[in-house]
């Protein structure tokens, strides 16, 4: 369960979300649409706390995962990301093997049971669908891999540390149709045991992956709702005309 | 006309690059040209010879026992290989003791005769002279069979006296060891120091403090290594010897921190430049799996810029081991073997600016200090094919 309360956003004076109240179900798949610079991926962020990264940013408001306000003094950031972890836009896997990639967010975790390593690095590349490709090089370096399957060892690699929730920031947008085919059944998969929160510019995707769909536009949340309502009736027209491709 | 313009400049660009190359290899020429010489040259100093009684077995003498002859030190010729007999030191000036001005003929046009007639009379006499005084009439003389420098004289010899007389002395193991011990020290301290700098730059500073800090550094780069040395003189000397409680500060300790500084910005620059190539996209995924800043720095981004780093390390080296001025000045300048940091040494290109002015061109003193030229060249070269090496690794691997 993820929630927002009143949560505005800053990079230095820009106002990257504005006021944005919004509840996700556990164990489902939530797709965050919107123009580029609407403040989608910003927002996916907020939730393993990314942003910190950058200097200048600034919150305003709450934000709480299964019961817990993640931005207070006495949350531990590395914790947190241990529970929320991320896919990011373009395959970036370590300069490691293939196996040390998975194990690292173990390893990094503290746990050195080399048994459970390994067993552990089994069943996450099994469930990135990745395993029965990759079984006999497991030693290999990551990068001999092609972008699709390097996509899915990063989703091992962020399901190795046993997250309750996976957000993905466009996971498919630098892959070919069918890896990124995979990627999506991978997600249809995956949505029954953990909250996803996916971001894309992808229109499809979004309607053939997601349970829920936000629209947002300006850093506004425009629109939230079913993905088949939203896709089917919009309430608001701005909604209409971006998913009808009139503008976006 | 355009086109004439462009091959113009094409001719132009060209011929910069060819001069530029020629220049080099000309250089290479020289330095090796001029250093091979030495191992043509006589143990002697050049127009002097050392001559002895006719009865006398020994035949030829090695550098040096020649100087632990005229230093006193070997006292009898059994230990030379001749008859048990104390050995006599003749010096060329004696003569004018022993003849007058007038004895001794106009231009002394006599002098060759009469040393002819003291060597002849002292079968126990070695006599260091003048080649142009050598007599004509060889009978009861014997001239000292010329050995030429070997290569074992100097690549392994231990004692470098180049103006001994009447044999210098070139062994080059005393500088050697110098110039690597202080270099070694002070690649000892620069590294953790450098590498420990180039990750707070890189990772840890924030934009401003990193934009204040990153020049000042390079700028230090660029003060000449004189300053360095002054530096090192008037400061950290005289700290040495008073912590260690020493006779001198100028140590080959001295030495290495002077080089360690200097070779400090290289090391930061190039191992910064190398961890801030390093893509976001790495940090993030390892930030992301929950990993703290320095887990991902030394588990992500410095396994990632290693090369980078090992390369930086490597140039740092090779800055230290070529420095020349700021050693000169702080350490000492005592061409002995050192058997502890906290001697003096000299370097060997210490010893080539210090001594090249007073070696008599063409002589072997000078023809040494450029084969000196010729290990140092050895070395650095060694180091900037290593350097290469390492460098391009990373684009092999990728």
């Amino acid at each position: 369960m993820i929630e927002t309360k009143n949560v505005n956003f800053y990079y230095g004076s820009f106002h990257a979300i504005k006021n944005v109240n919004m509840k996700m179900k556990s164990n489902s798949a939530i797709a965050l649409i919107g123009p580029s610079g609407c403040g989608k991926s910003t927002f996916l962020r907020l939730f393993n706390r990314m942003n910190d990264e950058i200097p200048g940013a600034k919150l305003e408001g709450e934000c709480w995962i299964n019961g817990k306000d993640i931005y207070t003094k006495h949350t531990q950031v590395d914790m947190l990301r241990k529970n929320v972890g991320m896919v990011f836009q373009k395959p970036n896997p370590f300069p490691k093997s293939i196996f040390e990639n998975v194990a690292y967010g173990l390893k990094v975790n503290g746990i050195k049971d080399r048994a459970f390593i390994t067993k552990k690095v089994e069943e996450s590349l099994t469930a990135a669908a990745l395993w029965d490709e990759v079984k006999y090089k497991l030693n290999k370096s990551a990068f001999e891999l092609s972008g699709g399957q390097q996509q899915r060892l990063c989703i091992a690699r962020a399901l190795a540390v046993s997250p309750s929730i996976l957000l993905m920031d466009e996971p498919a947008s630098a892959l070919d149709p069918i890896s990124t085919a995979k990627i999506e059944e991978l997600i249809h998969v995956l949505k029954q045991q953990y909250t996803i929160v996916i971001v894309t510019h992808n229109m499809q995707q979004a309607a053939r992956v997601s349970d829920k769909t936000a629209f947002f536009m300006y850093g506004e949340l425009v629109e939230y709702s079913d993905t088949k309502k939203m896709f089917l009736a919009p309430e608001k027209e701005e909604t209409q005309n971006y998913i009808t491709g009139r503008f976006g | 006309m355009k086109r004439l313009i462009d091959t113009l400049i094409e001719q132009l660009i060209k011929m910069s690059g060819a001069v530029t190359e020629i220049t080099v290899l000309l250089i290479i020429v020289f330095l090796f040209k001029e250093g091979a010489g030495l191992f043509n040259a006589s143990e002697v100093e050049k127009g002097y010879t050392v001559l002895v009684h006719s009865e006398n077995t020994v035949e030829r003498l090695s550098p040096k026992e020649l100087k632990e002859v005229f230093d006193g030190n070997i006292e009898n010729w059994e230990k030379l290989g001749g008859k048990d007999e104390a050995i006599r030191i003749f010096r060329f000036d004696e003569i004018f003791s022993i003849y007058t001005e007038d004895e001794l003929g106009k231009d002394y046009v006599l002098l060759p005769e009469k040393l002819e007639e003291v060597i002849s009379a002292d079968p126990t006499i070695i006599a260091y002279i003048p080649q142009k005084y050598l007599p004509t009439n060889l009978q009861g003389i014997k001239e000292l069979a010329k050995m030429n420098i070997s290569l074992t004289d100097f690549y392994i010899g231990k004692e470098w006296i180049p103006t001994a007389t009447p044999a210098p002395l070139f062994g080059i193991l005393p500088l050697l060891l110098g110039t690597l011990l202080v270099s070694f020290i002070a690649i000892l301290i620069a590294i953790p120091l450098g590498v420990g700098v180039a990750i707070y730059l890189a990772e840890i500073a924030n934009e401003r403090v990193r934009k204040l800090l990153k020049p000042a550094i390079e700028l230090l780069a660029g003060i000449p290594s004189v300053v360095y040395g002054f530096f090192g003189l008037v400061v950290i000397a005289p700290i040495i010897q008073k912590i260690g409680g020493l006779d001198l500060g100028e140590t080959a300790f001295a030495g290495s921190l002077v080089l360690a500084i200097m070779a400090l910005p290289t090391i930061i620059s190039i191992a910064e430049d190398a961890m801030r190539t390093i893509p976001k996209a790495m940090r993030d995924a390892s930030l992301a799996l929950g990993a703290t800043k320095w887990q991902t720095i030394y588990k992500v981004i410095i396994p990632f810029a290693s090369s980078g780093i090992a390369a930086a390390v490597v140039l740092g080296i090779g800055r230290a081991i070529g420095e020349t001025m700021a050693v000169l000045m702080v350490t000492g300048n005592a061409a002995v073997i050192p058997n502890s940091i906290f001697e003096s040494v000299r370097t060997i290109p210490a010893t080539i600016a210090a001594e090249l002015g007073e070696a008599p061109g063409g002589g072997a003193h000078y023809q040494a200090l450029f084969m000196l030229g010729c290990v140092l060249f050895i070395i650095t070269l060694i180091i900037s094919i290593v350097a290469e090496v390492i460098s391009s690794r990373k684009i092999i691997k990728e």
